[in-house]
């Protein structure tokens, strides 16, 4: 990993220190210069760091949303029996007798799904991180395609919109799960939610591939060329190797999605048999034969699982940088980091069937998909290992950001773990499908790619706003949501061992799943107090946005990246000046007795290359 | 109203803590900044160290509190075989679990940040990057073993002379073929399904091999210590057959049968002998299927070969049923069968279908 070269004696340091003089707020390139109006600065902006707030904003909306709605059947799973008549004051007969209705219930959970692993882990986070981070930390004044990058923010807008808008159609929106599979979600005789609810997911959906794509061919575009002088691929901080090939696996599998919807659409309104076949709905004989019903579970797997890998890749490489810069240590192992990060795409797009062990699929094959899941937790260790030896022997700051890192690191080990248990096949005739699932994979991309969220927020936040958040309320905000993360999250293995299905509103039925009534009180108690201070958060975000404290240096955490050569508020264009040349890699920290070397220093005489 | 207090409570709760958050950033300002934020550094670090020690303690507390609402032995052969998977997995990730997480938070406490400390510049080292990918793979390559080891013998072929049933899921309930004395399941297709002529299942009454098939709701009658084959199919939507207690599941899809095969250890006498009265072996629908997806609730009967043979000799097939012979086996709903109604269309009264649509009053209870 030393092949870096650095061929430069022309000295950068005239632009170098150009920048550092260069204090006043605002536009110094010309781009700037052009007349802006409040709809071209702020609504139809092509800044990459406007689209990088208004996809943060965005999500943010929709994670209070997702998350309310968690609270509500959280609600359901812990008094079944009782009555809470403001639900009916707010929901009507979604809630009729103050009660959650189970098709309400199942909307809930649909919704929940959808929109936090699509509009808020998708589009929220690669939305504003690889929008925010990629021109600023690979040195370029915008993204390749200004433009593309503006559309691909509008087209998720609409996609939110059209989502939004499904929640008020009177049948209600979509409630076959976030997967939908169909048949139940091919025919709406056989769910209130299959019906106009389910067309809107439809749109919604596709409208939501289109803006990943434009979104993310343009990442990959400017990573491969807008690159400034010296950055070569290796010199890259892994957050942006993360967000290309968070690009990349979103590009090859987001169109394979879409094609599963198109056809999907094609069967609930042009008669087409690709999933169904031999069906009788509510009395009612359909005509369609031969179709494949697990068809549709391989084209949206084909996604859905390299989906888990789109929502915690960009986490892990926000983990990294903020980990490395308050560690004052370079990441440990930067290579086997890229490399990890690269075998990661490579085997999530060969294990989705692992989804499916006990849809019929043909047992043959399904080792195949063992080997391949259990193989992927090879890379995943690495990286693990890797960053606990980055703390090691480091001289660590706590900042909330820092905090977030670590507590990322923490929940990717207790859910990756799990992992090994789901991805056996033989395990998982057991514990499919139920809350052994729902626990693995909310620690594991839900709350931990959440973390590596609220790590990069509470990071760049004085680069976007150019105040800082507040910090007493980030430890609280960490310390709750991490604890309150395991307090909800660990006892559901218990549940999933017991064999408890998940999407069940009631349990009093079942003999064999009733027995978990006070936990289900608790696990509800902790999500309630978790969801309040995420409240807290936002709060704090909106209220530092405006009123925050200032920040006053250009380098606030003493980061070496290229980001922190930008002015204060850097206007469109980032740098007021040439943009500043690279010298070295993005992570040397505490090297030979210096706290940090910025990555546009050249390199001393006798210093050996990164 | 209680749910307004709460929601004043929680306002004010927030102003207040918004207030001391606020009120600490004016002091931190006012004492210098770098010393609060050693301050907070030396706070943080420690409640890192707390929060491993109370984790780890937490742990095991879950564990004690929680480890007998979990099942008990396992009650199939294949039960066992996943429960010692579940066995070796568990020792092995419980392992890397806490060594991880105590390495990882004792990190962060040994390694505050302290005045005079020099963070030791370390990039990489390739011996100790491959031992940590080696050590994994190994021990990855001994879980796909045993995993797939299992993984063949539970989803091979039934042993010769199993018992053989049908399973069929529909919106929210179970439906269960038996072939009858001649051990065949006659011919069926799925537009022969009419629930007004007592032809749940759509079968072919032309076909002899149909005329003994027995046909039953709600409830399986299976032998004990005597393999099982389930067959299973869906109606409408995908279903899923979930036996906790036997720990087998497996997808029933309109238009592809799947099967699955067990043998049962116990009787259900026996096992509401040993978890009390109230036990019995539901079936329970793993698989998202609509509004009623959480009632969709059957029963597995296991009983001796005496007990199945006094059982299945109370029931007539089905065939007598759509004959107009006997009073229907199963299938309340339907109204008195029409003679000569082996020609019948596809077609049902809006009544039926209103029924069919019903989410099922709550089977079984």
């Amino acid at each position: 990993m030393n092949e870096h070269t650095h061929h430069n004696t022309q000295s950068a340091a005239d632009t170098h220190g150009a920048l550092h003089v260069d204090h006043h707020h605002g536009n110094g390139h010309d781009h700037g210069h052009h007349k802006e109006t409040f709809i071209s600065k702020y609504i139809f902006s092509m800044d990459h760091k406007t689209i990088a707030k208004q996809f943060l904003i965005t999500g943010m909306l929709w994670a209070i949303v997702g998350g309310l709605f968690s609270v509500l059947f959280r609600l359901q799973l812990a008094y079944p029996d009782e009555s809470f008549p403001i639900l009916e004051t707010f929901f009507g007969n979604w809630a009729k007798g103050g009660q959650i209705q189970p098709e309400f219930y199942y909307a809930l959970i649909t919704m929940h799904g959808t929109v936090l692993v699509f509009f808020v882990l998708t589009g929220g986070l690669s939305g504003t991180f690889a929008n925010l981070l990629i021109p600023l930390q690979v040195g370029a004044r915008d993204m390749a395609s200004p433009f593309m990058n503006m559309l691909s923010y509008w087209f998720f807008f609409i996609a939110s919109v059209v989502m939004f808008s499904s929640l008020f159609v009177q049948t209600g929106p979509a409630s076959g799960g976030w997967t939908s599979y169909p048949p139940l979600s091919a025919l709406g005789q056989a769910s209130v939610g299959s019906k106009i609810g389910m067309d809107l997911w439809i749109v919604s959906m596709a409208l939501f591939v289109v803006s990943s794509l434009l979104g993310g061919l343009n990442y990959i575009a400017t990573i491969l060329n807008m690159r400034t002088k010296g950055m070569s691929m290796t010199r890259l901080p892994l957050t942006i190797w993360a967000l290309f090939f968070t690009a990349i696996l979103g590009v090859l599998s987001f169109p394979v999605l879409f094609s599963g919807f198109i056809l999907l659409l094609f069967d609930r309104h042009l008669g087409t048999s690709f999933y169904l076949s031999d069906i009788v709905v509510a009395g009612q004989v359909l005509p369609n034969e031969g179709g494949s019903a697990v068809l549709y579970q391989h084209l949206f797997w084909f996604l859905g699982h390299p989906e888990v890998y789109i929502i915690i890749l960009p986490a892990m490489g926000l983990v990294s940088e903020v980990m490395s810069v308050n560690s004052r240590k370079p990441i440990f192992g930067y290579m086997a980091m890229v490399g990890s990060i690269f075998a990661i795409t490579i085997l999530a797009f060969l294990v989705w069937a692992h989804h499916m062990f006990v849809s019929g699929l043909n047992p043959f094959l399904g080792a195949f998909f063992v080997l391949l899941t259990l193989l992927i937790a090879i890379p995943s260790a690495i990286k693990v290992f890797n960053w606990i030896t980055t703390l090691w022997r480091g001289n660590l700051r706590f900042t909330p950001g820092m905090m977030f890192s670590i507590g990322f690191v923490s929940l990717f080990i207790s859910g990756g773990l799990t992992g090994i248990w789901l991805g056996n096949s033989t395990l998982d005739i057991h514990l499919h499908d139920t809350y052994f699932v729902i626990a693995h994979f909310h620690i594991v991309m839900g709350v931990s790619a959440f973390f590596g969220m609220f790590a990069g927020v509470y990071h760049w936040f004085p680069k976007m706003f150019g105040r800082y958040l507040n910090n007493t309320l980030g430890y609280i905000h960490f310390w709750v949501t991490l604890a309150g993360a395991y307090l909800i999250f660990w006892p559901m293995h218990y549940q999933g061992m017991a064999g408890v299905p998940r999407r069940y509103l009631d349990f009093r039925l079942w003999s064999s799943f009733n027995h978990f009534n006070d936990l289900n009180i608790f696990i509800t108690i902790v999500s309630i107090i978790v969801f309040a201070v995420q409240l807290l958060f936002v709060f704090n975000f909106f209220y530092s946005m405006f009123k925050g404290r200032k920040v006053r240096s250009l380098n606030p955490w003493g980061s070496a990246s290229l980001e922190w050569t930008t002015p204060i508020n850097p206007g469109h264009g980032n740098w007021p000046g040439e943009i500043p040349e690279v010298h070295r890699w993005a992570y040397d920290y505490s090297k030979d007795g210096r706290d940090f070397i910025p990555q546009t220093e050249p390199l001393g005489p006798n210093e050996t290359k990164h | 109203m209680s749910i307004s207090w709460i929601v004043v409570a929680v306002i004010l709760g927030f102003l207040i803590i918004f207030q001391i958050a606020k009120a600490s950033e004016y002091v931190s300002i006012l004492r210098g900044e770098e010393k609060t934020r050693k301050e907070n550094n030396r706070i943080n670090a420690f409640l890192l160290l707390a929060f491993l020690i109370l984790g780890l303690i937490g742990v095991v507390w879950c564990h004690e509190a929680l480890k007998d609402k979990v099942l008990g032995e396992a009650a199939s052969n294949h039960g066992e075989r996943i429960d010692s998977m579940l066995m070796i997995t568990l020792w092995i990730t419980g392992a890397v679990f806490v060594l991880t997480q105590v390495l990882l938070f004792w990190f962060a406490y040994k390694y505050q940040e302290k005045e005079g400390r020099k963070a030791f510049y370390y990039p990489h080292n390739n011996k100790l990057e491959l031992i940590w990918t080696v050590i994994p793979a190994i021990t990855l390559t001994i879980l796909v073993g045993f995993g797939l080891y299992y993984w063949f013998q539970i989803t091979g072929e039934a042993p010769k002379g199993a018992q053989e049933v049908e399973v069929w899921g529909k919106q929210f309930n179970w439906e269960f073929r038996y072939p009858g004395k001649d051990g065949q399941f006659g011919k069926r297709y799925y537009k022969d399904i009419n629930e007004a002529t007592a032809n749940p299942l759509g079968q072919n009454w032309n076909d002899p091999a149909n005329h003994d098939d027995i046909y039953t709701t709600g409830e399986v009658h299976v032998v004990v210590n005597k393999p099982v084959k389930f067959i299973i199919g869906a109606k409408d939507v995908i279903h899923d057959v979930g036996l906790v207690h036997f720990r087998m599941k497996m997808d029933a899809v309109p238009g592809i049968p799947t099967t699955m095969w067990f043998t049962p250890k116990f009787t259900t006498r026996q096992m509401k002998e040993k978890y009390g009265p109230d036990f019995n072996y539901e079936i329970s629908c793993d698989q998202m299927c609509g509004k009623g997806h959480f009632s969709m609730r059957g029963v597995v009967i296991v009983e001796t070969q005496e007990e199945y043979n006094a059982w299945i000799a109370t029931k007539q097939p089905q065939y007598l049923a759509a004959k107009g012979g006997a009073a229907p086996a199963a299938a309340p709903a339907a109204p008195a069968a029409q003679p000569g109604g082996t020609n019948m269309k596809p077609v049902q009264s809006a009544d039926s279908a209103a029924a069919a649509a019903q989410p099922t009053a709550m089977l079984n209870r």
